[in-house]
């Protein structure tokens, strides 16, 4: 029996090992999983193409464990939002931002109500809205938690529990807009591509539920690569993701993101968020 | 009968829970719950098993998990049980049970990441804390003559392998194979995290409303634990032993310098990463007791209690589906007594009472109350149904069994005087001591729904997880350890103050 066990163990420990010069990537798991297993398999086989490496793509189950998985060197290369991407570089040295999508310079969140609120289109944070229910998306979010929540302190002068009577964490966007659109909360924020996207999918019902409030611009999603991929697949690798990322033109590709492009990024591009971040003491 | 401490402290604890409701959230907050639950229902009776490209795979991965972390347990277990005797074993056995699996997935992730190990060892360790309490419950329930007459001399192991272990086997046998059915629910929640379990795929669907998939990935897991008694065979057992960790799949390679950062730099209190000293140390520790510790050990708290009263009135109320008194009776005469006429009506409800039974047993309540939350909305609502529809099945099905161990006169009375002054009264210690046995596991639960969003500890820890302060889960998984621990302690305090007689295989 034990030894049986032993060599089960020994089974265990030793058996993955075959697999270490594939490049790894993941993404954080900001909408529907369908959706992003769709989209990433097809980067991952652009990227092998662009490359000369195995790519594969690994799903993970949230924000945080995006970035300890590229903490921890099991991915290489991420697709973060801009508040995991700060958490992520913070934490592994001489890893950089590498391309945004053209829309990520200019993000926006859209707060959104369920049109038992009796709220106009467009009228902004308005006190009508306290005693109301909120829902926030992931913990780790920007869109979704970072920048809604530094805007709802502005606004009101108090934490998002003290102004809402409820609040909630649907986990990603698309839950975001199911909860709001089915009455469960009668608030949320959303990032704003995702909502398009879906309006435009024709899957979000517009007369039950509307976006009340478009913040201002701030930084984003963004490809962050660690610092040590050039040692492990030879010099330049990391420009030649760089590269290939900001090469990808083809339109189904993008659309899926949705992004109309990739543009250059660099760390810098995200000190907003992270001294946001450090103010709602959500960073150390 | 108001002499009775037994019945001073059930009411006691009754007024408790309805205080609590008083100050807990219970609303349903969805605006067509009725709606969801119905395309849940819909999704169960036309199950769509093409919908999931990886079903086999799902599932054998969750057999996998399973089958390694309970042997890996079980091995363990009973090897800490022959040394239970030692104060350290004991603590150090209460406290890896005491911390729940999905919180031990959450930490070994963080360094393991997504390798088969991490959820592996998130089923093996509280697994091996709870066998090596049970087994050596059942060792020591055995009967110490055979050892009194052996040869001076004789070696401990001969000693062991022919006298105790002999005689505890059989119950030794039973309780691992309910455990196994255990560790195949533990594997499914560990997909919620990430391993590549049923769970995995059941939280991808229900998030994006394919009820279908959902009913077909829930019917699967229930044909799974229902039919474990034919496929899990004693000879058949090691076969899977030795495939199974050829089953978990690759995941992604460990490296080793995680591990020794996790524990020298991750779990080091921010304070004194950053040189701030003890004086840093105290108001970090003070802030994270006054603003998550204490509000989320008091809804623990809170949650719990609710959750309790009503497991133990939902069980008194359906102990009698699974009572010969009460439905299998008269089926059971003609079948001793007379040439087979039995009613079909009565075997159908035996039918009925024990399929529900098993339904609700077998949905881990975190699936549950995931479920509920999705379809009511959040508040703690789906959470204490959630728990005392699992737990209540679970205790209703003991007592049940227990109910046909009792023997009633012939001319006993029937139906609700029956329940009322003849069977419930007797039953009403095993209840009770089963239920204060379940009152940690209720507990344990209840601070691993947080993670859900409702705001027990679980949600404090997953928040802290989400901002990778690690330092700051560590101290909060710790403390609903020690809150565990506590409800454990005072539980056995009562038992044993009750004299409420409890035994080791008092699990189904």
């Amino acid at each position: 029996m034990l030894k049986r066990l032993t060599l089960a163990l020994t089974v265990l420990l030793t058996a993955p090992v075959a697999s270490a010069e594939t490049f790894v990537f993941t993404a954080i798991p900001d909408e529907d999983e369908t959706r992003l297993q769709q989209r990433f398999q097809n980067v991952a086989d652009y990227l092998e193409e662009k490359l000369d490496v195995d790519v594969r793509f690994v799903p993970v189950k949230s924000y945080a464990a995006a970035v300890t998985a590229f903490r921890n060197n099991q991915v290489q290369l991420a697709w973060f939002g801009g508040l995991s991407g700060v958490q992520a570089r913070a934490r592994v040295e001489d890893s950089r931002a590498l391309a945004q999508g053209v829309e990520d310079a200019e993000f926006m969140t859209y707060f959104i109500a369920h049109q038992s609120t009796g709220l106009e289109e467009g009228e902004g944070l308005s006190d009508e809205m306290r005693d109301m229910t909120f829902t926030f998306g992931s913990k780790g979010s920007t869109s979704g938690r970072l920048m809604p929540e530094y805007y709802l302190r502005e606004a009101f002068g108090q934490p998002p529990e003290e102004v809402f009577s409820r609040v909630g964490f649907s986990g990603n966007h698309s839950r975001t807009i199911s909860l709001v659109a089915s009455g469960a909360y009668d608030l949320g924020a959303v990032n704003y591509t995702v909502w398009e996207n879906e309006v435009e999918a024709g899957n979000i019902d517009t007369d039950q539920v509307e976006v009340v409030w478009k913040t201002p611009h701030y930084p984003d999603y963004q490809w962050t690569i660690r610092g040590d991929v050039d040692e492990r697949f030879g010099a330049g690798f990391a420009d030649r993701v760089r590269e290939a990322l900001l090469n990808m033109e083809d339109p189904e590709l993008l659309e899926s993101f949705p992004r109309s492009g990739f543009i250059p990024a660099s760390n810098d591009d995200y000190a907003i968020i992270e001294s946001v971040g450090k103010e709602l003491g959500l960073i150390d | 009968m108001w002499h009775s401490a037994t019945v001073r402290l059930s009411l006691g604890f009754v007024a408790l829970a309805i205080f609590c409701l008083g100050i807990a959230d219970l609303s349903i907050t969805a605006h067509e719950p009725w709606h969801e639950l119905l395309r849940l229902l819909q999704g169960l009776v036309q199950p769509d098993i093409s919908a999931v490209d990886d079903l086999g795979v799902a599932l054998l991965r969750t057999l996998a998990f399973a089958f390694v972390g309970v042997g890996l347990g079980a091995a363990a277990g009973f090897l800490l049980a022959l040394a239970f005797r030692s104060r350290l074993v004991r603590s150090a056995c209460a406290f890896v049970r005491a911390i729940h699996e999905l919180f031990w997935a959450l930490i070994f992730l963080q360094f393991f990441g997504l390798h088969p190990l991490t959820g592996v060892l998130a089923i093996a360790l509280p697994y091996a804390g709870v066998f090596a309490k049970v087994f050596a419950e059942i060792l020591e329930e055995t009967d110490p003559l055979p050892e009194h007459v052996l040869p001076a001399g004789s070696g401990r192991l001969s000693a062991l392998a022919f006298t105790r272990l002999r005689d505890a086997w059989p119950h030794l046998v039973s309780y691992t194979s309910y455990r196994l059915e255990c560790g195949l629910r533990s594997s499914a929640v560990l997909g919620f995290v990430g391993m590549p379990t049923i769970g995995f795929y059941l939280e991808s669907a229900f998030a994006q409303g394919h009820y279908n998939t959902v009913g077909a990935l829930l019917l699967l897991f229930y044909v799974l634990i229902a039919t474990l008694r034919l496929w899990v065979r004693p000879l058949l057992v090691p076969v899977y032993l030795v495939v199974a960790p050829f089953c978990l799949g690759s995941g992604l390679p460990i490296v080793w310098s995680n591990v020794s950062r996790f524990f020298t730099e991750d779990i080091v209190p921010a304070p004194l990463r950053h040189g701030e000293g003890v004086s840093g140390l105290a108001s970090w520790f003070g802030d994270l007791m006054a603003h998550e510790a204490l509000p989320g050990i008091w809804h623990t708290l809170v949650l719990t209690q609710i959750a309790l009263v009503l497991t133990g009135i939902l069980a008194l109320v359906l102990y009698p589906l699974v009572s010969r008194h009460f439905f299998q009776r008269r089926f059971d005469q003609n079948r001793t007594h007379r040439s087979g006429n039995a009613k079909p009506g009565n075997r159908l409800a035996h039918l009925l009472g024990h399929g529900l039974l098993v339904v609700m047993r077998s949905t881990p309540e975190y699936l549950l109350a995931f479920i509920l939350l999705q379809l009511w909305g959040p508040s703690m609502l789906p959470a204490v149904v959630a728990l005392a529809i699992h737990n209540g099945g679970i205790i209703a099905h003991l007592v049940g069994r227990r109910s046909n161990e009792v023997n009633l006169r012939p001319d006993a009375p029937q139906g609700l005087e029956r329940y009322a002054y003849e069977l419930t009264p007797r039953l009403y210690g095993p209840f009770l001591a089963l239920l204060f046995y379940r009152w940690e596991i209720i507990m344990r639960e209840t601070a691993i729904l947080g993670i859900l969003g409702i705001t027990t500890l679980g949600f404090y820890v997953d928040s802290a997880i989400q901002e990778i302060r690690f330092d700051r889960a560590m101290v909060l998984i710790l403390i609903t350890a020690l809150l565990n621990i506590g409800v454990d302690v005072f539980a056995r305090h009562l038992r044993a103050k009750l004299r409420l007689r409890h035994t080791a295989n008092c699990e189904p």
